[in-house]
């Protein structure tokens, strides 16, 4: 690109917030250049393109290469951490059969990852199940706001490990207690944001309803749920994100299949590749969740 | 835009189908065979609890308002003049007194009572055919088949010269047009009574002036009874039968009553140079700015 010509810098990159990149359309050519082509040229847009798609390819995978280059350095110095290398060759070797069964203590990662999944499907949409409807009508209803709110305030600080041994004991089981943990911790969040988007809402909206003298049904479906569905989807967001952090530890402590307990199984094992290989597996399939629901949020959003 | 200032034929014939019952009033004829007290307000007084104690926002309003009247209830910013249109509504139950719309009493808000909000107050997830099928689903639901009331829908849509930006949605459209969206939702409900809460106040000196010239063709056009809250002196003469004057709150009541004699159909532009208008004119802002001038805040 032509680095004198300061129309071209104050081009302006237009990113969504999901990290695409819409090619710039509109041109602030200053006056003071000599401008020959006000009008760009096919190959010019193409350039402006394919500049838009460095800048926004550039900065991760710029920093990806670095975290991995820190990774390969410790590795040396430290000889029981495995390198990249070391780490993808097991990787491939992982993933070339992932569907194995070799018994209850041994199966390959995709069952691992599923049944981590099953949990907190489980578990989340359970929480979901009760936390929304509630948290509409602590929302709507001020006695059982004053009501609920001591006891929401007492309870979600509580790190949702605490509530494993309750779990243990109510359900005698290891897999019941693991999604019980999930339920308790993905609640919280889908209560109070559905709460807050339904204080929220606009009163020139509810003055609509009164001055329409719309049903409850109707205030319902035609303004109090389309109001809180943003509120609503953060809640969900939020919740997911608990959901998945938590099921790791959980499994870890009641063992089974999962991913958690195949990190401890591998610690055992003193398998580092594949625990390394573990934590990267939460990531992806965490941001995988996350981006899911960002898609759909977007999708129920009106402005 | 002209277009939608003269109703031309077209237009009348489906407001007439859809609102049958509805006459096109012969021009300056409109205020002829009018009930006397249509709306009627006695002794009213609005009385809000604060922390601070109780805060007394009117007092002794009383006043009657014809059939196919237009009101405009004029006053500085505190004067308790929404509280007052808030009461007729129905939003709030007034702490003494009575008040009464077409012979019963207003126990809450009603659907013959339309309401226009000062900020649209549209649901910006449904189209602007929802927004207004909505009031009209809620009116006539019972009693129709959903043909006719999406036809009443479209009517009033079309009243307000919006059938082009039926299946928009509100974030897609003008200022000026939300407003008429407002007002064609109100209008939709066939209401007894027109209520406006500074309606244009939102807008700008143009659309303002656009809306103000079709407010009062479609007021000409339905007999609208219409009450209207504004800060515009201007708009006061220009649209009003009555202009009704408040006192500086705490404690507002109705300080003056001008009756606006000006022949309609009233055009802007003739006004400028009549000097009935600037007598008008003349004497409600003598009451704003000279009797009842706030103290400088």
């Amino acid at each position: 690109m032509n680095a004198a010509n300061p129309g071209i810098e104050s081009l302006k990159e237009t990113t969504a917030g999901d990290g695409t990149v819409a090619t710039a359309k509109v041109f602030n050519i200053s006056p003071s250049i000599n401008v020959s082509e006000p009008v760009p040229t096919a190959g010019r847009r193409f350039s402006l393109a394919a500049k838009n798609f460095f800048q926004w390819l550039v900065p991760p995978v710029l920093g990806l290469t670095i975290f991995i280059g820190i990774w390969a350095l410790v590795s040396q110095t430290s000889p029981q951490l495995p390198g990249p290398l070391k780490t993808w060759a097991s990787a491939q070797q992982l993933f070339s059969d992932p569907f194995y069964n070799k018994g209850p203590n041994d199966q390959g990662i995709g069952w691992n990852i599923l049944a981590s999944l099953q949990r907190v499907g489980i578990g989340f949409g359970m929480a979901a199940a009760i936390g929304i409807p509630l948290g509409f009508m602590i929302g709507r209803f001020k006695f059982l706001n004053a009501m609920t709110a001591p006891i929401i305030s007492l309870l979600r600080p509580v790190s949702p490990l605490a509530w494993l041994p309750i779990g243990l004991l109510v359900f005698k089981a290891a897999n019941p207690a693991a999604i019980w943990v999930i339920f308790i911790s993905a609640i919280w969040p889908m209560i109070i944001n559905t709460a807050v988007g339904v204080n929220r809402i606009p009163q020139d909206y509810m003055n609509v309803a009164k001055v329409l003298n719309l049903s409850e049904w109707k205030i319902f479906t035609k303004i109090l749920f389309p109001a809180v569905l943003p509120y609503m989807m953060t809640g969900i967001r939020l919740s997911i994100g608990v959901a998945w952090l938590v099921i790791v530890a959980a499994e870890m402590l009641t063992g089974g299949v999962g991913l958690g307990f195949w990190v401890w199984d591998e610690w055992n094992n003193l398998n580092v590749e594949h625990i390394i290989i573990a934590i990267f597996v939460v990531g992806i399939v965490g941001l995988l969740l996350e981006q899911m629901l960002v898609l759909l949020a977007k999708r129920f959003s009106y402005e | 835009m002209s277009e939608i200032g003269s109703p031309d034929e077209g237009r009348k014939a489906v407001i007439r189908e859809t609102f049958p019952g509805l006459r096109f009033a012969p021009s300056g004829l409109h205020r002829e065979n009018l009930m006397e007290k249509y709306v009627q307000i006695e002794n009213v007084q609005m009385t809000f609890d604060t922390k601070k104690g109780p805060f007394v926002a009117l007092r002794d309003i009383n006043l009657n308002i014809e059939q196919g009247e237009f009101i405009s209830l004029i006053g500085h910013s505190g004067c308790g003049k929404s509280t007052l249109l808030n009461l007729v509504a129905g939003l709030t139950i007034p702490s003494n007194g009575a008040m009464l719309c077409a012979g019963r009493e207003i126990a809450g808000p009603g659907p013959e009572r339309g309401v226009v909000f000062q900020n649209h107050s549209l649901l910006p997830w449904l189209t602007c055919f929802e927004n207004v099928h909505l009031a009209v689903e809620r009116v006539f639901a019972r009693a129709e088949s959903s043909a006719s009331m999406k036809k009443r829908t479209q009517a009033a849509l079309a009243l307000v010269g919006l059938s082009h930006a039926e299946h928009k949605y509100p974030h897609e459209i003008s200022g000026g047009m939300k407003q008429r969206v407002g007002i064609a939702r109100a209008l939709s409900m066939q209401p007894k009574v027109l209520l406006m809460d500074e309606p244009f106040g939102a807008l700008d000196a143009l659309t303002r002036a656009h809306l103000q010239d079709e407010l009062m063709k479609i007021a000409a056009e339905t007999k609208s009874t219409v009450i209207m809250v504004t800060h515009d002196v201007d708009e006061a003469v220009l649209l009003s039968d009555r202009i009704v004057m408040m006192t500086n709150g705490p404690a507002a009541t109705i300080g003056e009553i001008l009756t606006v004699s000006l022949p309609r159909p009233r055009e802007r532009l003739a006004l400028a140079n009549n000097p009935k208008y600037h007598e008008y004119r003349g004497a409600v802002l003598d009451f704003l700015y000279r009797r009842q001038l706030r103290p400088a805040a």
